[in-house]
């Protein structure tokens, strides 16, 4: 989770990513973010996010974000 | 039909009145048969392609999701046994599963693939060929060469664009599995031909639409007059705003060699005014009719001449067009395969912060040409698209640069740099939309040109707008029409204003509003005998 985290602060260094709740819906991330933040997830953590996972849902928090890898982890 | 007809608003009384006195089970098919009827007077031969695009998408959809069922069923069966231990390890072991559970996914990828390449080559066929035997014979052309192919006759079906990416976008999301196909074929047929989003969008999602659409809604009032409030306001913008204004941008466009420097920055502005009114009109009257019927439709608009940039007026412009371009588009092609090796290269290549952008960047690029495309087959829409593209990469670019301004410059409470980030954000969109004005490229950048060496801006106060083809008279109710969509836009900031009115002011009161409102259209309006009614601009898309 914190190597989750701090990939997220180099994106929005500003933003409180333990209390948001709604990073998408917010608009705090936008397209551009999402796509840093799937090449640097699948780097780090070897998993594959693919367009079917692209949905607020999973993006709207860190842990949110964190179950999605868990769970991409898991399917491996 | 037009949405602006005697005829289209006898069509919409008269199904409102019978679905609501029609038995809950008559309800949905009232709408697709009304909706079909709506569809023949656009022309009976485009019910070809509408029904070719529903035929094909609904059996993608069921395909695809039998191959779900039928995958996961035996994957459940495969870990059962191999749970229990009574299957071979080989067939029914954990790779086993993951290469079946593979197979079958890529089974399902084909399906789609084959179902939305044949509806996508339909919408190819009746709106590019043309596109494309003009440039084919451009070359031969450049090559000296003697022949040339002749253009083909194909009549645009009406609203094709929009119901093909809807259908496209109902298959794509059976096959992420969104949701499951819709079995009945003559709901699924509904779904793609909603009459009211036919002509211009909104382009709905199936899971958004769907469980409304076929829930045999009860009448109530107040759901009625919110729709009708809102119908009532479309064809304001419309017939009053819209339309009136349209003789004066045609007259400045058809002799662009009579209308050059100040008067290309009146163009800019009158058809952004034009083009607003015209769209989100048509907008609410889609989602008033919907809203009368109980269907609740995705908004289009959130207040898009209030973004501060680009960027943020592509979010509040056209929303169901530009997430669907996100969702299956850009994102498809940004985390592809492909794609994300060629970050990695270039990342070990060029550095972490251009390897950063090609993915983003090669995926819009991709998603403002097709946007450019969607639009209308000519090469004013693909450099239209292209010349956003390069502006929001440029404003991407320069965000570091925007940040340190910032830093030392407070700008979060200024309402003076909000409203200069807000003309700005007007002008560059005017600006670029000056290509959907002009016959062609060449002349619409010779005229923006104009705007710096033609210095005629006396010539607008010496009584020149008057020449346009609109009197004193359109003028004053433009002005007074502008006002209120500002004023009405401004109101809506923090909510619906019919919301509001609801909460503040009694019926007869709020009717009084919208009475005065229909008066001012049947006043004002552009419309009736000897007016040539123009069609919505969006319904060319």
């Amino acid at each position: 989770m914190d190597e989750l985290i701090a990939i997220l602060k180099e994106i929005h260094p500003d933003v409180d990513y333990m209390t948001a709740t709604n990073l998408v819906d917010g608009k705090i991330l936008d397209s551009f973010d999402i796509i840093s933040l799937v090449s640097e997830i699948a780097d780090k953590f070897d998993v594959v996010v693919s367009a079917e996972h692209m949905i607020p849902e999973n993006f709207n928090s860190a842990q949110a974000l964190w179950n999605l890898i868990q769970k991409l982890e898991d399917e491996e | 039909m037009l949405f602006t007809s005697y005829e289209f608003i006898g069509f919409v009384i008269l199904l409102v009145a019978l679905y609501y006195v029609l038995p809950k089970k008559a309800k949905w098919p009232l709408l697709l048969l009304g909706s079909y009827v709506f569809y023949f007077f656009a022309g009976w031969k485009f019910l070809f392609y509408i029904l070719a695009v529903t035929i094909i998408t609904y059996v993608a959809g069921i395909l695809i999701s039998k191959n779900k069922k039928a995958a996961d069923a035996r994957f459940a069966e495969m870990k059962a046994l191999d749970k229990n231990g009574s299957g071979n390890p080989e067939e029914v072991g954990k790779d086993a599963r993951k290469r079946y559970k593979e197979a079958q996914k890529a089974k399902r990828r084909h399906i789609m693939a084959w179902g939305i390449t044949i509806a996508l080559l339909i919408l190819a066929v009746v709106k590019y060929t043309n596109f494309t035997i003009y440039n084919i014979n451009g070359i031969l052309s450049a090559f000296h060469a003697p022949k040339r192919i002749n253009f083909l006759t194909i009549a645009l079906p009406m609203g094709i664009s929009f119901y093909t990416f809807q259908a496209v976008g109902y298959v794509i999301d059976v096959y992420r599995d969104r949701h499951e196909a819709q079995t009945n074929f003559f709901k699924y047929a509904l779904f793609v031909s909603f009459f009211p989003q036919l002509v211009q969008g909104p382009i709905s999602r199936y899971g958004d639409l769907s469980t409304e659409l076929f829930t045999p809604h009860t009448f109530n009032g107040r759901v009625v007059e919110r729709g009708l409030q809102r119908v009532i306001w479309g064809y304001f913008k419309k017939l009053v705003i819209a339309d009136r204004i349209l003789p004066a941008v045609n007259t400045m466009i058809d002799t662009p060699e009579n209308y050059k420097g100040a008067f290309v920055f009146m163009v800019m502005m009158f058809y952004a005014l034009e083009l607003y009114a015209d769209f989100t009109g048509g907008i609410d009257i889609t989602i008033g009719i919907a809203e009368m019927l109980g269907i609740p439709v995705k908004e289009n608009f959130e207040r898009p001449f209030f973004s501060k940039n680009i960027a943020e007026y592509w979010r509040r412009w056209h929303i169901t067009m530009g997430t669907w371009f996100t969702d299956y588009i850009f994102y498809p092609i940004s985390v592809s395969g492909p794609m994300l090796k060629l970050s990695k290269w270039s990342r070990a290549h060029l550095g972490e912060k251009v390897g950063k952008r090609v993915p983003v960047y090669l995926a819009s690029f991709v998603v403002w040409f097709t946007t450019g495309i969607w639009h209308g087959a000519s090469w004013n829409f693909i450099v239209w698209g292209l010349g956003n593209f390069v502006v929001i990469m440029i404003s991407q670019e320069l965000e570091p640069l925007y940040r340190a301004f910032h830093k030392k410059v407070n700008t979060d409470d200024s309402k003076i740099y909000t409203v200069f980030q807000i003309i700005r954000t007007i002008l560059l969109m005017s600006a670029l939309r000056l290509f959907d004005c002009y016959r062609d490229v060449p002349l619409t950048f010779k005229m923006f040109g104009t705007m710096f060496t033609t210095w005629n801006w006396g010539t607008l106060g010496n009584g020149a707008l008057l020449g346009l083809g609109i009197g004193k008279a359109d003028y004053v109710i433009l002005g007074i029409g502008t006002l209120m969509l500002i004023g009405v836009s401004m109101l809506s900031h923090s909510g619906s204003l019919r919301d509001k009115m609801e909460k503040k002011l009694p019926f007869a009161a709020r009717w009084a509003v919208f009475t005065i409102l229909l008066l001012v259209i049947v006043v004002f309006g552009a419309y009736g005998q000897g007016y040539d009614a123009a069609q919505f601009i969006y319904n060319q898309f």
